[in-house]
């Protein structure tokens, strides 16, 4: 497009046409899904349905995996494909190309939302048989699964940044529609419409970011929003400076630290992250499998993907890394206090993904980069598996999703609980289960972090955090699982492991969340096995994100894992001891600081604070301003009707005399009005 | 040769008595003969153009008007005769009911 740009020492990346057909086949189908139910009112059999929705998205995940074998296959420092299918928006000097890159980053992201989706799309065949609420729920409920994952892929697979971004919207709205799937409940509705608003509030940033990137970049002769054009200009800008407005306390910033705080923005929407984070909580009204797809393993991983898409950005502006690093941390700590209070299973879970996707910011934050993917794919893997874990609890519970009335559940459905149990113990940290490796590298990575201020503060709020973690995340097994039977006799009688298809993506799961972790062993231990290249993951990403090597001891990386078991150990023998052993304990702590725990049960009143603050007065002003005062007074009042009776006023009072009935005066005025204009003409 | 201004003189003399007749005379039938009046004021200054500017256009431009004329003239007087069946009159006075 332009010669500058082609001058820029851009990577070379291998053409293929096979990248499109990854995000295409669920496109496909969520189509043929959209055609039939909105246009020919007509809805497909359960099975078509199935192979249609389900068959896709395997398909997807099958050529991710071939995709995958393909980039291997190539060498070391040179993984890239691209797809150029066509040139989407091209003006002038500017053009954004409708591609798809695959490079080591975008290749573990695919893996993981076609992977995970997969496990969840066959969840969802025994997850959704039981819901009469619609007969057209089950074909919708499809649909919209397809259509995110279509969108999912869009927004890691896409080349540049308007591809992302359309990614990045596409996703937003697949969870506005599926949180309110049941919108016939009002609070569905309402919660899904508090998503998309919340994370609108984000988009704008994300939005102002890719303005002034792309401007900043063109002002310097690269108009190009093509991440590998990107990378390859951005060090010619980074080192600008902007005067900050009054308003923003003046100034003069970075220009990299300014595009970083304002992409992260976006990221704080999508990614439910202080102050941006509750929508998240409420999107619990959703269906269980996409709470563990969209709000769990995948879309609200989209802003730490970003951020590790633009590391250049976060690595030439401090500023904004570390104002990464730090929200990042204090939501962790902040949503890990909320946790645990909560008595809903699923809002447990929910805030807990807020305390993980803390811990993701913390790692990009840092410049582990790698450390972020590494705990986002083991997240996903756990995380997944304890929504989808917790959604057969519900069933079995017969839509009962209050732990308060559960309880000794081990027994009737076993499959559920150990899978259950492998997944808390792998988010809880405990050695060798996947959460275990990919919480030390977050944890080493912020004790490392010199360029970070306050980096042994955060590292030490992450410390508490994962001990909060086991604490939270056992009482939930506990209570759950263990302990004697708190509902009603008539559910008890009920409770039943739940379908086949409901069952293998939990032993799936499982065995990732245990497993999972292999793909980015520290290379601290690959040193006391002799093992070269341990950390296979964060090799594999170098190219993209550049190799962040812990300058620590190896005894010193030691001792802080042992710390980090350590403290997560008291949190889980704090859980037993509170839960099992004393369980008359937390009530009286609870009575004996009850300001403190109506606090961290009602969620810091954070809500009401933003009603109070926001909402309210919003809604007020658009109430009474703009519906009363703009809407109904100037538009319907003055403008529309105002001039029809206007019209009307003078018609009906005067200029009706004019219409006689009289033919010949008509012509009378006619030649008069005649004699008037040749009289005008010649005179 | 006749000048110009005679025959413009002239048309222009037919032309007003014409509307004068079309605004004053009640009588539907006189107003349509006036219509016509104007009609061939304006025919007879074409042809008069016409052969001043040795363009033969204004002449074959009357034979249109001269015909379209003469469709109007059929319409209008089968109106004044259903008109006449109906009011048993032919003033245009007696037809003013379409007004506020």
């Amino acid at each position: 497009m332009v010669e500058a740009a082609r001058a820029l020492p851009t990577l070379a990346a291998t053409p293929s046409t096979l990248l499109r057909w990854i995000p295409l086949l669920p496109l496909i189908a969520a189509v043929v899904h959209g055609v039939m139910l909105g246009l020919l009112r007509r809805t497909l059999s359960r099975g078509a349905v199935i192979a249609l929705s389900v068959g896709s998205v395997i398909a997807s995940f099958l050529l991710s995996v071939v995709a995958f074998g393909q980039l291997i296959g190539l060498p070391e420092g040179q993984r890239a494909f691209v797809d150029d299918v066509y040139t989407w928006i091209g003006a002038g000097r500017f053009s954004a190309e409708m591609s798809f890159l695959l490079d080591p980053l975008s290749a573990v992201m695919i893996l993981v939302v076609t992977g995970v989706g997969s496990l969840i799309h066959v969840y969802s065949v025994g997850y959704m048989d039981d819901d009469h609420r619609d007969d057209k729920g089950f074909q919708r409920f499809f649909c919209y699964l397809n259509l995110f994952t279509f969108s999912m892929l869009m927004l890691v697979l896409g080349d540049n940044l308007l591809v992302l971004f359309l990614g990045w919207e596409g996703v937003g709205l697949c969870s506005y529609l599926l949180i309110g799937f049941w919108y016939m409940d009002k609070w569905n509705a309402y919660c899904g419409s508090k998503a998309f608003i919340v994370n609108r509030i984000g988009d704008f940033g994300f939005l102002l970011g890719i303005f002034l990137l792309f401007s900043s970049l063109a002002a310097a002769g690269h108009p190009t929003v093509a991440f590998r054009d990107i990378a390859a200009a951005f060090p010619r800008i980074a080192e600008q400076t902007v005067q900050m407005p009054d308003l923003l306390g003046g100034g003069e910033w970075k220009l990299a630290t300014l595009i970083g705080v304002l992409f992260f923005v976006g990221a704080m929407g999508k990614s439910a992250q202080i102050p941006l984070y509750v929508w998240l909580p409420d999107a619990m009204a959703g269906p269980t499998p996409v709470s563990a797809l969209i709000h769990a393993a995948t879309m609200v991983t989209a802003g730490v993907y970003m951020v590790c898409r633009l590391n250049f950005v976060y690595t030439a502006g401090p500023g904004a890394a570390a104002l990464v690093a730090w929200i990042g941390g204090v939501t962790a700590l902040f949503a890990a206090t909320i946790a645990i209070t909560q008595t809903d299973i699923k809002k447990v879970l929910a805030y807990s993904t807020v305390s993980q996707l803390g811990y993701m910011f913390v790692a990009a934050g840092c410049g582990a980069f790698s450390g972020a993917i590494f705990h986002l794919a083991t997240h996903a893997f756990f995380k997944a598996l304890l929504f989808l874990g917790a959604g057969s609890v519900i069933l079995a519970m017969h839509h009962e999703q209050d732990v308060d009335k559960m309880g000794g559940l081990r027994k009737a459905i076993p499959i559920t609980h150990w899978t259950f149990l492998v997944g808390v113990l792998a988010i809880s940290g405990i050695p060798f289960f996947s959460g275990f490796f990919s919480k030390d590298e977050i944890l080493l990575a912020a004790h490392g972090a010199e360029q970070i201020p306050g980096h042994e503060a955060l590292w030490a709020i992450g410390l508490f955090t994962a001990g909060l973690t086991a604490l939270y995340m056992f009482r939930l097994y506990f209570r759950t699982f263990h302990g004697s039977f708190r509902g009603t006799s008539e559910q008890l009688h009920h409770v039943h492991e739940p379908a086949q298809t409901v069952l293998v993506p939990l032993v799936v799961l499982a065995v990732l969340s245990a497993a999972g972790g292999l793909i980015g062993v520290p290379q601290v231990y690959g040193d006391i096995l002799g093992v070269k290249n341990a950390n296979s993951l964060a090799h594999f990403l170098a190219q993209v994100v550049g190799l962040h090597e812990a300058e620590v001891p190896q005894a010193e990386e030691l001792r802080l894992a042992a710390l980090a078991v350590l403290v997560a150990s008291i949190g889980i023998a704090l859980a037993w001891w509170l839960y099992v052993q004393a369980p008359s304990v937390p009530q009286r702590v609870r009575e004996s600081v009850g300001w403190a725990y109506r606090l961290l049960f009602g969620k810091y009143y954070v809500d009401e604070l933003y009603d109070m603050l926001f909402v309210n007065p919003l809604k007020w002003i658009s109430e009474n301003v703009f519906y009363k005062g703009v809407d109904a007074g100037l538009v319907d009042g003055v403008l529309v009707n105002g001039s029809a009776n206007a019209v009307q006023a003078v018609a009906a009072r005067a200029l009706k005399y004019l219409q006689s009935g009289f033919a010949q005066s008509y012509l009378f005025f006619m030649v008069a009005g005649a004699l008037a204009i040749v009289a005008w003409l010649v005179v | 040769m006749v000048p110009l201004s005679h025959v413009i003189w002239l048309s222009a003399a037919l032309f007003t008595i014409g509307v004068i007749g079309a605004l004053t005379r009640r009588n539907l039938i006189v107003i349509l003969m006036s219509i016509e009046l104007m009609l061939n004021a304006v025919n007879l200054s074409l042809v008069g153009f016409a052969r001043v500017w040795g363009d033969l256009g204004g002449q074959v431009f009357v034979l249109m008007v001269i015909a379209v004329a003469a469709a109007e003239v059929a319409v209008g007087l089968g109106i004044v005769i259903s008109l006449f069946r109906n009011r048993d009159s032919v003033n245009v006075e007696d037809v003013s009911l379409l007004k506020w």
